[in-house]
């Protein structure tokens, strides 16, 4: 960006010495001026357009009475109840579902890390769940899984009472009754492989001697693992809670098939919120506001997570 | 090295995916003729619109000359986008089928094209056949027609005679709501895993909203007064409410928050729930064999009451032409066609009687294939939608027409809203009375546009 700028009219004219270097310099920007431009309209410009859209009242079932509103959808958002509790909830969901597919991702990560027959099956098998569409994954979990008649959940249960003679199990409604680990676990279980995938990337980068030698001292695998290991899996963790954070806080495909963002409001995150506020309510004003809002948020959250995260394993590694 | 390749996959598997998913959303075709020989059909994904997409192209098309693209989409895509394209006048589509509650709305804002000189000028359509509500709910403030009825239903309770049968149960021909919560309390139970009745709990202004505020109308309740009052935590609104939920809670189908009308037409013909309270259209999926565990064991009955004579709801998914097509002539030809007794006959000679678009039209009924075809529910099909009447349902004078909707633009989000509560309520979540208080807050800030 700072290369485009040119020298302004009013400067001093550059040395002589300087003045060929910059023409071959531009010379050579020249041929990618384009790229440039292409890559400010696709990505710039939609959010400038939602800048502005985000001033006006805005209702297309109401024809002719768009007006401009200043910052008025801004107050809204900030002050509406339901998007309270919709960036609350986003908070909840993108924590556990990156947290503990963190975890789980680790685990799994230093199961294939060791040698046995059948791990380049395992690591496949492993990985399927994150190739899986969300919306097929939601439908996966919604039908096979929660559904109170015929899914695996309340199958197992009822196969198991009538094994102690019962005669039914009992029908537990899962989405209803836990509506957000419900979609938690659906989305733990398409990101462990994310975050397997990268942690495991991370353990086969590790030195082979500095482990051989910890093995030589006599440590033990819980302090090779917690003095050498972890520390040295940091960027990789790092990396692991960014990019999950970033895709998780976009979540739709879970909340509006499996629960609808019910039931009442304790699923809705903000992007079905927007959703409904684009879709359901028609206003093009507040749903840019809130769009916007979001992306605030985002930004300020990740460099804040990233920045905890790093400082984190700092004082690990200095200790 | 390896890491870098590692994310490089990620990011390509991520990209991939993504792409996939953008694409499924698509669908359908949208090649524009100016020529005035192709149309471009958006239409819902209902089997009677499967029906016609699979007909079209050997019947219509083969006669006029005129080619049809058609892109179906589920119900509510369908209506994000069909929305969209016509309020932005993107005039993508010279067709699309809307319901009775976009018709009167749509036809203020000025985006739909009147259809009655249409209609009048063909003789074989027959316009006078067309059942009185259908006409009355898609006519405009005019009093001109603006989408035509591709096909109509109200709204009935459905009961497994068998169980009925084994717990010595009758039930009446025109139930009352108690009579209904006696029987659920009776055959809840009556074989393993069975439950009494199901209703709709999933939230949505056309899914609970829809089953609900008929329930609320027939329990003396409204949305709204005459004069715009938010009436959502009326007394009678409350009662009603309370009466749909304690029910269901009690005796419903399991999973009762999120079921819609596809989860209780599959509870109903499994055998999990012993009653049905839903569309009249959902006889002919109860009806068939080869989906149906209950096939030719249904029962049918008028929609319960309390205190209205009828509590059918009113709907039919129609064709209208947004204002912006190029094609209008061609386009109409089409309307009329889907919409004609002579489809109707071609869908009963070519796929059979229980599959024509029916509710719409009189003579439908007088038809002696179809009347042997759906022998059981017919009647009570025609019956409830002569009974429904849009302009007053419930005991009070309403400030627009519709039975199980209020037809206002703001009604999609409010219905929304309320019923994502109400749904809280069913799953055990929330109060009735806080459900309704809040949704009053909603209603009376949408009240304020109006008074």
């Amino acid at each position: 960006m700072t290369t485009l700028t040119a020298p302004p009219k009013t400067a001093p004219p550059p040395s002589r010495r300087r003045a060929p270097a910059q023409v071959s310099k531009w010379k050579r920007r020249f041929p990618l001026l384009p790229a440039l431009v292409f890559t400010i309209v696709v990505t710039q410009l939609p959010f400038v357009a939602t800048l502005v859209i985000s001033t006006f009242r805005w209702n297309i079932l109401k024809p002719g009475e768009r007006q401009f509103v200043g910052l008025s959808n801004f107050t809204f958002v900030f002050t509406d109840e339901r998007l309270r509790t919709a960036v609350l909830n986003t908070i909840v969901l993108t924590a556990s579902v990156v947290l503990i597919s963190v975890v789980l991702g680790l685990g799994l990560a230093m199961l294939l890390d060791r040698r046995f027959v059948g791990r380049g099956l395992a690591r496949t098998l492993l990985i399927a769940p994150f190739l899986v569409m969300p919306v097929a994954a939601a439908l996966l979990w919604k039908h096979a899984i929660y559904n109170p008649d015929y899914g695996l959940l309340n199958g197992t249960l009822n196969a198991v009472y009538r094994l102690f003679g019962a005669d039914n199990g009992p029908t537990i409604d899962w989405v209803s009754s836990y509506p957000m680990p419900g979609v938690v676990v659906s989305l733990v279980w398409q990101w462990t492989p994310f975050m397997m995938l990268i942690l495991l990337a991370g353990l086969q980068a590790q030195p082979g001697d500095v482990l051989e030698a910890a093995r030589v001292d006599g440590a033990s695998a819980i302090a090779t693992f917690r003095h050498i290991t972890l520390p040295h899996l940091r960027q990789y963790i790092e990396l692991g809670v960014l990019l999950g954070t970033i895709y998780v806080v976009q979540t739709f495909d879970a909340v509006y098939t499996i629960t609808q963002g019910g039931p009442g409001s304790q699923t809705t995150n903000l992007p079905y919120e927007i959703y409904l506020t684009m879709f359901r309510k028609f206003e093009y004003g507040e749903a840019a506001a809130a769009g916007v809002v979001v992306v605030l948020g985002s930004i300020v959250i990740a460099t804040f997570a990233l920045r905890t995260i790093a400082s984190l394993f700092r004082e690990e590694v200095s200790r | 090295m390896r890491t870098r390749r590692m994310i490089h996959i990620l990011a390509t598997a991520t990209a991939t995916s993504s792409l996939l998913v953008a694409c499924s959303g698509a669908g359908g075709s949208s090649s524009s003729g100016g020529d005035g020989e192709s149309i471009n059909v958006l239409m819902v994904g209902n089997p009677q619109m499967e029906d016609i997409a699979k007909l079209t192209k050997s019947t219509f098309t083969k006669d006029t000359g005129i080619k049809v693209n058609f892109t179906i989409l589920p119900e509510n895509e369908l209506r994000d986008k069909v929305t969209q394209d016509i309020a932005t006048q993107a005039g993508q589509y010279d067709v699309a089928t809307i319901g009775a509650y976009e018709v009167p709305i749509w036809e203020k804002n000025g985006w739909l094209h009147e259809l009655s000189s249409y209609a009048d000028k063909d003789t074989g359509f027959d316009k006078a056949d067309l059942l009185k509500p259908m006409v009355t709910s898609l006519s405009g403030s005019d009093g001109k027609l603006y989408a035509l009825p591709f096909y109509g239903e109200s709204s009935m309770l459905m009961y497994n005679k068998d169980v009925m049968k084994a717990k010595g149960v009758t039930v009446p021909e025109h139930p009352t709501w108690q009579q209904i919560a006696d029987i659920a309390a009776k055959v809840d139970g009556a074989e393993p895993g069975m439950k009494g009745i199901c209703l709709r709990g999933l939230a949505g202004w056309g899914e609970l909203g829809a089953s609900l505020t008929t329930v609320v109308n027939t329990f003396g309740g409204t949305w709204f007064t005459k004069d715009w009052k938010a009436q959502v935590n009326g007394p009678e609104f409350k009662k009603a409410t309370n009466f749909y939920v304690d029910l269901v809670r009690r005796h419903g189908q399991a999973g009762a928050a999120q079921a819609g009308f596809t989860e209780c037409l599959n509870a109903m013909s499994q055998k999990k729930v012993a009653m049905w309270y839903d569309a009249t259209s959902a006889a002919g999926p109860l009806e068939d064999a080869g989906s149906s565990k209950i096939a030719g064991h249904v029962g049918y009955a008028y929609a319960p009451t309390v205190e209205t004579k009828s509590s059918g709801w009113l709907w039919s998914w129609a064709w209208a032409m947004p204002k912006t097509t190029k094609n209008a002539d061609a386009a109409s030809k089409f309307m009329l066609w889907a919409s004609s007794k002579k489809y109707e006959n071609l869908v009963g000679e070519k796929l059979g009687w229980s599959r024509v678009p029916a509710g719409k039209r009189a003579s439908t009924y007088e038809n002696p294939e179809y009347q042997k075809a759906a022998a059981s529910f017919g009647d009570i099909t025609l019956k409830s939608i002569e009974a429904a009447d849009p302009a007053n349902p419930g005991v009070q004078p309403r400030p627009t027409v519709g039975i199980q909707y209020v037809a206002i633009p703001e009604f999609q989000d409010l219905g929304t809203k309320v019923t994502q509560e109400i749904s809280a309520a069913i799953a055990g979540k929330t109060s009735v009375d806080k459900a309704l208080n809040d949704g009053q807050k909603l209603a009376e800030d949408v009240a304020k546009n109006y008074q």
